[in-house]
C-alpha cells in the first residue's frame, strides 16, 4: 500500500544522535538519454553534461548526474522545467533524444548526521567510502533501486521512487533508532 | 557475495546490483522465415551448459542500467572477465592463462 500523500511534504521524519532523515521539497526531475555529440544539448542545459558515470555538474539550481552511459537525471526547480524542456526542444531536430519529465515519480530523502555512511550501510551491498563527496551513482537499497547522492562526508540524497518510499522511509527510521542505541 | 566488474561504469560492484541474462553470444538469425525447424529451434531453446568458463550476459540492473558480456567459471563462480556488449568473444585460452 502507498503512503497518504500529506507523508511526501517536506519534513524531519526520525532524528536521533546517529542521522536525520527528512523529505525533500518536491522539485523537477528530468530523465535525459543522448548519445553522440553533446555540445549542443550542454549548451541548450547551459551546463556541461559529465561523461563518467556517477559525476554530476551544477549550474545554478539546475543539477545533472551522469547515471550510465548516455543517461542523465537532471534536477532542477519546479518553475524551471517547462524552460529546459523547451531549450532542449529547439535543438531537438539537430540532436535527438529523450528527454522525459519524471518529477511525479520520484521523492528525496536527505540523510545527514555523524552516522550517515553507517546507516546507509543497513540496505546498500556498495562500499559507500567508494562515492566520493560530490559524486552520487545510482545503486540499489534493500534491493530498491535507488539514485544516492553525496553531498558532503555525512550528508547525502536518495532518490526513491514514490511506490517504495514508505518502505525505504521505515527502514531508515529504523536504522536510525538502532544506531542510536548503539551509541548509548 | 560476487563482485562483478561492470565495464561501463568500471568498478567492482556487488552481485546485488546485477541481473543473470542468459548465454552470450546468441544470434538471431538475419532471415527468421528462411530457417529450418532445426535451427529456429536452436536458436530459442537450445543453450550450452558447460562445465567450466561459460561466455554469460549480465546486467547491471540498479546501476548503469547496461547488459554486458562475463567469462564466468561455472564451477568455481569466478569470472574470468567481463566486456562491453558486442564486442567479440575473448579468448579463452589467454584468460585462463591471465586467471592462473
Amino acid at each position: 500500500m502507498n503512503a497518504p500523500l500529506h507523508s511526501f511534504e517536506p519534513s524531519v521524519l526520525i532524528e536521533t544522535a546517529a542521522a536525520r532523515v527528512s523529505r525533500a521539497a518536491p522539485g523537477a526531475r528530468l530523465s535525459l538519454q543522448a548519445r553522440g555529440d553533446l555540445p549542443p544539448l550542454n549548451a541548450a542545459l547551459g551546463l556541461d553534461l559529465p561523461t563518467r558515470i556517477g559525476r554530476r555538474a551544477r549550474a545554478g539550481a539546475l543539477e545533472a548526474i551522469c547515471l550510465g552511459p548516455e543517461e542523465w537525471m537532471l534536477h532542477a526547480p519546479e518553475a524551471q522545467a517547462v524552460e529546459i524542456l523547451s531549450a532542449c526542444a529547439e535543438v531537438y531536430a539537430s540532436r535527438p533524444r529523450s528527454l522525459v519529465d519524471v518529477s511525479g515519480r520520484e521523492t528525496t530523502f536527505v540523510i545527514d548526521g555523524p552516522r550517515a555512511a553507517e546507516l546507509l550501510t543497513l540496505g546498500c551491498a556498495r562500499d559507500i567510502d567508494g562515492i566520493a563527496v560530490g559524486e552520487g551513482r545510482r545503486t540499489a537499497f534493500d534491493g530498491v533501486t535507488v539514485i544516492l547522492w553525496r553531498d558532503g562526508e555525512t550528508s547525502f540524497r536518495m532518490d526513491c521512487w514514490h511506490s517504495f518510499a514508505p518502505h525505504v522511509q521505515h527502514l531508515l527510521e529504523i536504522g536510525c533508532r538502532e544506531l542510536a542505541a548503539e551509541t548509548i | 557475495m560476487l563482485l562483478i566488474h561492470c565495464p561501463y561504469c568500471d568498478e567492482t560492484l556487488p552481485e546485488v546490483e546485477f541481473t543473470y541474462a542468459g548465454q552470450a553470444h546468441v544470434v538471431r538469425p538475419a532471415d527468421p522465415s528462411s530457417t529450418s525447424d532445426s535451427e529456429w529451434e536452436a536458436f530459442l531453446f537450445l543453450r550450452e551448459n558447460p562445465k567450466g568458463a561459460h561466455y554469460e550476459r549480465w546486467r547491471h540492473l540498479h546501476g548503469c542500467g547496461r547488459f554486458f558480456n562475463a567469462v564466468r567459471d561455472t564451477v568455481s563462480d569466478r569470472f574470468l572477465t567481463t566486456y562491453a556488449a558486442g564486442a567479440p568473444r575473448p579468448d579463452l585460452s589467454d584468460l585462463i592463462e591471465r586467471a592462473k
